[in-house]
């Protein structure tokens, strides 16, 4: 009885994030925006210096960083609502209903990670329209799963931060000294095989390098670090955070 | 009539602050009780207290019988909330809301629908059930709140400021609704106010917290007896004294003002 209420409630708070996804098409929109600007300016731009240093197509190599960045981007957003929605909202209701809190953070996390997921195919989806080609379309499943690996993840960061904070004046700290570095020290937008050792340092510490080394094995077949590395880090960290996550969570204070 | 909520000897200390100290009051099964005091009284405290969502330092409170921290979801499914700042979903619809309490309180498939019918009938909103709560004024929203509280036949609502910023007619109507199913179906009423002419023309009995203690508690008539003032206002400024009392903003207060700020001012 307690199994399947917690399912239930697992379920409906997926399926509340999804619909909030799936009807808000301003907000979809808004969010491509800077993924198709970072393609185009980056990719065409800075495509002929790359060719010329004898990296090769960076478009190529910058469309699983971007994907990566729009899916970090709206896992992180997604959790940091929390902050709000615990004041204004609907985790208010959910905080006094006989649900076990761990449940509605579950279905949170994985409807924020679905969500975030959904952004990526998007982008990738673009990125192809832009002219980017994946090295072989069977990649595309796996890729898929690293997406969603990398979208668990920083949903539950996004959770986790979002309930040690009280309100929102925390977010611009967040989004600029945690999300941002996050994201341009991941290898993203350069190779890391020639930079100076102490950025790759930094880098190794960065979960989002190795998500988006895995996105680039499958998609373009290029890789720094080792496929079982990206995805034991991945997973090893996903389920770090989802832990402290879930205790962070139970302990709101309403 | 039997105790719905006891509460006795209640302390909730955080560090050396005392917020709610040594507090006892009970509420009679279908009553309806005012929980008045001025800010900083303890009275969030106390009826966090009560709808489970912070544990007592010391005391003991029984809700239908239940106690809040050992059997926490048996007083949930007891009792109904309607927060003072709105908790519900905008990016869904009215109906939306209402299924989703629904399926956190388990309410079977059958019940729900007819209910959910019933509900919005009483709060006249049945025309808007389809539409997104985004588009609802913060009278509206109000009236959704009360509905989806009542969707899981609790014994209890707890009512917080209910008609902070309402019109009268909005206010009007609301306490209409709740009196009703107070006396149709007995639900017991358990609200706090600022505004004391509702109080005193809707509540049966009536406990005033100030300083984290009860200063009194009894009927309308009782308190105003007791001070000697003539109205249920005069009688709260006496026992609570004219003083204005200055709370720091806290965060919450941030926050409402952005929500106001993006809202435009509307609950």
């Amino acid at each position: 009885m307690l199994i399947s209420n917690g399912m239930k409630a697992i379920y409906i708070m997926w399926l509340r994030e999804v619909k909030r996804f799936i009807r808000s098409k301003s907000r979809i929109v808004g969010s491509l925006g800077q993924p198709i600007l970072f393609l185009v300016a980056l990719g065409y731009g800075l495509g002929p210096v790359f060719a010329k240093a004898g990296q090769g197509n960076y478009l190529e190599f910058i469309a699983p960083g971007i994907i990566g960045m729009s899916i970090i981007f709206s896992a992180i957003f997604n959790g940091m609502q929390v902050i709000w929605d615990r004041q204004f909202g609907f985790l208010k209701e959910t905080m006094v209903a006989p649900v076990s809190r761990l449940a509605i953070m579950f279905g949170r996390t994985i409807g924020g990670a679905t969500v975030a997921s959904a952004q990526g195919v998007l982008v990738l989806a673009i990125a192809i329209a832009a002219g980017f080609r994946p090295v072989s379309w069977i990649g595309i499943a796996p890729a898929l799963v690293i997406m969603l690996l990398i979208a668990l993840l920083f949903s539950a960061l996004g959770i986790a931060v979002a309930s040690l904070l009280k309100d929102m004046q925390g977010f611009q700290l967040i989004m600029n000294f945690l999300v941002m570095p996050l994201f341009f020290l991941s290898g993203a937008l350069f190779p890391l095989n020639n930079v100076p050792a102490a950025l790759l340092m930094v880098a190794r510490f960065d979960p989002l390098s190795y998500g988006v080394d895995a996105l680039r094995y499958f998609l373009i077949g290029t890789h720094t670090f080792s496929l079982t590395l990206d995805v034991s880090v991945l997973i090893g960290v996903t389920a770090v955070l989802l832990a402290l996550g879930s205790y962070f969570f139970s302990r709101i204070e309403v | 009539m039997s105790n719905i909520i006891e509460v006795e000897h209640l302390t909730k200390t955080f560090g050396d602050f005392v917020a709610v100290k040594d507090v006892s009051f009970s509420v009679e099964e279908g009553g309806i009780f005012a929980f008045l005091g001025p800010n900083g009284a303890g009275k969030s405290t106390t009826i966090k207290m009560l709808t489970t969502l912070l544990h007592p330092t010391s005391g003991t409170i029984r809700i239908n019988g239940h106690d809040p921290v050992a059997d926490s979801d048996l007083v949930r499914r007891s009792f109904g909330i309607v927060f003072q700042d709105p908790s519900l979903d905008e990016d869904l619809t009215a109906l939306e809301n209402l299924e989703l309490h629904g399926a956190l309180y388990s309410v079977p498939a059958a019940t729900l629908t007819s209910r959910i019918d019933e509900l919005l009938a009483l709060v006249e909103l049945a025309d808007r059930r389809d539409d997104f709560v985004r588009d609802f004024s913060g009278g509206m929203k109000r009236r959704l709140e009360i509905a989806r509280g009542l969707l899981h036949h609790p014994k209890v609502i707890f009512l917080d400021e209910p008609t902070l910023g309402l019109d009268p007619q909005t206010r009007n109507h609301l306490w209409s609704y709740v009196q009703k199913l107070n006396t149709d179906e007995g639900i017991t009423v358990f609200f706090t106010t600022h505004y004391m002419e509702e109080a005193e023309r809707v509540a049966r009995r009536i406990a005033v917290i100030d300083h984290g203690t009860i200063v009194a508690q009894g009927t309308s008539e009782e308190l105003k007896q007791q001070t000697g003032a003539p109205t249920l206002e005069d009688a709260f400024l006496a026992l609570t004294g004219s003083a204005i009392r200055d709370e720091a903003g806290s965060s919450t207060d941030r926050m409402r003002r952005m929500h106001s700020m993006h809202s435009g001012g509307r609950r």
